[in-house]
């Protein structure tokens, strides 16, 4: 059994998670969606460029491909799952399904969390600050607009 | 009505739906890549047996259980797979109330239906569907009963109903990426880095020890492994790749490109009317080009197969099943039947990308591993050198005009890498791998696609314009070491590029407004129709104070001569760099399933051409592939989208016409003209790049 000293603890989705410390060197986004099978979080380059991964650490909109499991020890990380909750799902989804605004929608959940996280940290967030928050994923369907037009409706509702 | 392609090869009603348990089940060789063509589909499955849309589930391609349509490719989803359900769910409710009747003992005239329940005139009955469906012979051929309803009858088709898949898309676990088995492993192919590699030398000791490595296994000049996660294979995998010594031919030109432009191979007819020859005036040239481009989805090509009881399952996101499962056959020596492929989502497809050979990689893996589930996910470097690239292409205009500044003579010679190597076509597998092993299966001689079957480099090649003399050719260039296939619109984005930029040169040089100089040239009147539209609600934007470096300009094409017509009017900001920042477009689709998911497709279509025009180019190292990350390869961000409308035409009566492709051509044609209009330069180069306004203005 592992002792305290060589577990990694860290919490997921309001839940304590300890790994093994034989998962220190796992990318992230491996532990995440293999070990945990926390499958919303999306493999995409392994480079931190397209934003697919995007997951939220103690706040902040990070990529979970370019991070070590060690690096997010004590911290508290939220994936996509969380955007969900007892069948509901959370306003920026809601908002994203109204406006059919996916065409194969593995961009989606990354770009759902940079925003969960830009909201949050800053609620009077304008177009300019979401564009730049959008800037950090590619979506390569062309869905664009329909994106935009979605999360631009949410900011004009939460003001 | 002649009889639906789809139901000569697949006749039985009971092949396309079955009725259990209150629902009605409807199966399509077809696969949902992300474009919504399993709801359309299903909204004419719901219209012609008159049942809601909530009493239809639909499954696509799957070799266990679907007809065999081919490939999901050419738009042609609801032209061909739409036509044939919806002659097959009319002869289904045909047969279905044949029986009810005979049961109620009431004429046939008499039946109504409502979600399922079966009315005698105004009189619910006891019957449902589904009290009468274990009576029908589904093995009756659809041809035999189909009485499709005319259109002011339907009232599914024709609205925009959300998306079936779409709630799983942006808040579930859909993608093959996602699948998991009871004790899956993850492997690995170490693909040699381009087409006629050898490899040299790889040390399977030192690979074999790798962390978490389960197997290794060699075969020609592929190396695979297994290992006990997605981590331990990636990092195994990429160790090998670049400890591996590889031998490459020396067959790559300096400069892909003019390679392509310069080939002597032959030259092909595609179509000739009249006589280029009989004009003896001086010919406008025009000569355009375009590099070879990646599908760069989102998402590596992924798929899981399982080796278990001498039975062979891949899931797959790749557009043809049953192709997929032949090519496999042919290389692993297997019966057809031996092998089943389920298509499961992959992210977004636009063409022959690395779904199908990833899908062989697992398939090579799982056989060596019997009994476990092997997941193989490539890597982003992968996709990019691996996958079939959509060609480089060169195309040469020369026109000739009488002196009414109307066009006499138009000659068209497409030089291009071939398009149109799907597995199967041309005799060979056509999967990555298979080319490498012992013995191997490497790829035929392209034969690119026929006119007939849409054209591959020749796609849009033939002007829809009324010309009295046009001769069309194309020339497919082999000798280059790149590999490459069909990407969306095939040849028609560089071929409407050419066309639709050309006639805004000719245009100008009759001080002719852009859209009358095409209204004089054209015959049909869907496209005067289109084009007349696109004219008319785009004044406000036209006429807008042009400033300094801004410009509009105008697209249109046909999609393939035979689909969608689509007319793309964009405006641009031309400084260092080009800007698009409005566009507008108009669409006849002929009869339009799901307006929204028509719109949804011309959105993509519009800013997936914007990016390929504006930033878009793979790199080559002699004859490897450069480019392996996105830093190599930007495409749009989303600060450069511009504000787009979408405009359907929509024709109830007329048969629907593939959409998805129609606005790749007339968009990039769109930028080309703004920008002349802009700057006074037509940039006959892709990419639309800073460096190549430079250029294109210091070669004016």
């Amino acid at each position: 059994m592992n002792s305290e000293a060589n577990v990694i603890r860290f919490l997921v989705n309001g839940e304590t998670l300890t790994a093994p410390s034989e998962h220190a060197d796992t990318p992230l986004l491996q532990y995440l969606r293999d070990v945990q099978g926390l499958s919303r979080v999306r493999f995409g380059c392994g480079a931190a460029s397209c934003g697919a991964c995007t997951v939220i650490c103690d706040g902040q909109a990070i990529t979970s491909c370019d991070k070590l499991v060690s690096e997010i020890v004590g911290s508290k990380l939220e994936t996509p799952e969380c955007l969900e909750s007892n069948g509901e799902f959370h306003p920026i989804i809601q908002k994203l399904i109204a406006h059919q605004a996916v065409q194969c929608g593995y961009c989606i959940s990354g770009i759902a969390m940079r925003v969960k996280a830009l909201l949050e940290s800053n609620p009077n967030a304008d177009e300019d600050a979401l564009d730049a928050a959008l800037d950090q994923h590619l979506c390569r369907c062309g869905t664009h607009v329909r994106i935009k037009r979605a999360l631009y409706e949410l900011l004009t509702e939460k003001a | 009505m002649s009889i639906p392609v789809q139901l000569v090869e697949t006749p039985r009603i009971g092949a396309w739906l079955s009725l259990q348990a209150g629902r009605v089940h409807v199966r399509t060789g077809r696969v949902e890549l992300g474009q919504g063509n399993l709801t359309a589909l299903l909204q004419i499955a719901a219209d012609e047996l008159d049942v809601d849309v909530d009493q239809v589930r639909i499954s696509g391609g799957d070799t266990r259980q679907s007809p065999n349509e081919g490939f999901t490719s050419g738009s042609l989803s609801i032209t061909q797979s739409g036509t044939a359900i919806r002659w097959a769910a009319s002869a289904a409710r045909q047969a279905l109330l044949s029986v009810a009747a005979r049961r109620l003992a009431v004429s046939l005239e008499r039946l109504n239906v409502l979600s399922g329940q079966i009315y005698v005139d105004s009189e619910k009955s006891a019957l449902s569907y589904w009290d009468v469906a274990g009576e029908v012979d589904w093995e009756q051929d659809a041809t035999e009963l189909a009485a499709p309803k005319l259109s002011d009858a339907r009232k599914v088709a024709g609205k925009s109903i959300p998306r079936i898949d779409l709630v799983d898309r942006i808040a579930g676990e859909p993608f093959v990426h996602d699948l998991t088995f009871p004790g899956m492993v993850f492997g690995r192919l170490v693909h040699p880095p381009c087409m006629g590699a050898k490899l040299l030398s790889l040390d399977m000791n030192r690979l074999g020890g790798r962390p978490g490595v389960l197997k290794v296994w060699r075969n020609g000049e592929i190396t695979g492994l297994i290992a006990e996660s997605t981590h331990a294979a990636n990092a195994a995998c990429e160790w090998a790749y670049r400890t591996a010594e590889w031998d490459l031919p020396e067959n790559a030109p300096t400069h892909a490109l003019d390679a392509i432009s310069q080939s002597q191979e032959d030259l092909l007819p595609v179509q000739a009317q009249g006589d280029v020859s009989t004009f003896d005036g001086a010919m406008v040239t025009h000569r355009v080009s375009r590099p070879y481009l990646s599908h760069g989805s989102i998402g590596p090509s992924a798929a899981i197969a399982i080796w278990e009881n001498d039975r062979l399952r891949i899931w797959s996101h790749a557009q043809g099943p049953y192709p997929l499962r032949d090519a496999i056959a042919t290389v692993l020596g297997l019966s057809k039947d031996a092998i089943d492929v389920i298509h499961h989502p992959g992210a977004g497809c636009y063409g022959h990308n690395g779904a199908d050979d990833v899908a062989l990689d697992a398939a090579l893996l799982a056989v060596g591993y019997p009994g476990r589930a092997v997941k193989v996910v490539w890597s982003r470097a992968d996709e990019f050198r691996c996958a079939p690239l959509a060609p480089g292409m060169v195309t040469r205009v020369s026109v000739g005009l009488d002196s009414t500044h109307t066009i006499q003579a138009m000659d068209v010679i497409v030089n291009s890498a071939p398009h149109g190597n799907r597995p199967g076509r041309n005799g060979s597998p056509n999967l990555r791998a298979a080319a490498f092993l012992n013995p191997p299966f490497p790829p035929s001689k392209s034969n690119d696609i026929p006119l007939n079957a849409g054209g591959g480099a020749d796609r849009n090649a033939v002007p829809i314009y009324d010309i009295p003399n046009v001769r069309v050719q194309k020339r497919i260039v082999h000798k280059l070491p790149y590999r490459t296939s069909s990407m969306r619109s095939l040849g028609a984005h560089l071929n409407v590029y050419a066309l639709e930029t050309l006639m805004d040169k000719l245009a100008d040089d009759a001080s002719e407004d852009p859209f009358e100089f095409r209204l004089r040239h054209l015959r049909d009147d869907r496209a005067l129709n289109v084009l007349r539209t696109a004219r008319d609600s785009t004044a406000e934007l036209r006429g807008r104070p042009v400033a300094e470096g801004c410009g509009w300009g105008l697209g249109f094409a046909k999609y393939k001569n035979t689909a969608a017509y689509c007319a793309v009017v964009a405006r641009v900001e031309v400084q260092e760099r080009v800007r698009v920042t409005d566009v507008y477009s108009v669409i006849d689709g002929g009869e339009i399933i799901n307006p929204d998911g028509v719109i949804n497709q011309t959105e993509g279509g519009i800013l997936q051409a914007l990016s390929w025009t504006l930033h878009e180019e793979i790199k080559f190292a002699g004859p490897v592939v450069a480019t392996e990350t996105w830093l190599d390869y930007p495409i749009i961000p989303f600060s450069d989208v511009p504000k787009i409308e979408v405009e359907l035409i929509h024709q109830p009566d007329c048969p629907p016409l593939g959409c998805a492709e129609a606005a790749q051509g007339p968009m990039a044609a769109a930028i080309g003209n703004a920008v002349f209009q802009a700057i006074g330069v037509h940039v006959c180069d892709m990419p639309l790049t800073p460096d190549a306004l430079v250029s294109a203005a210091l070669n004016h």
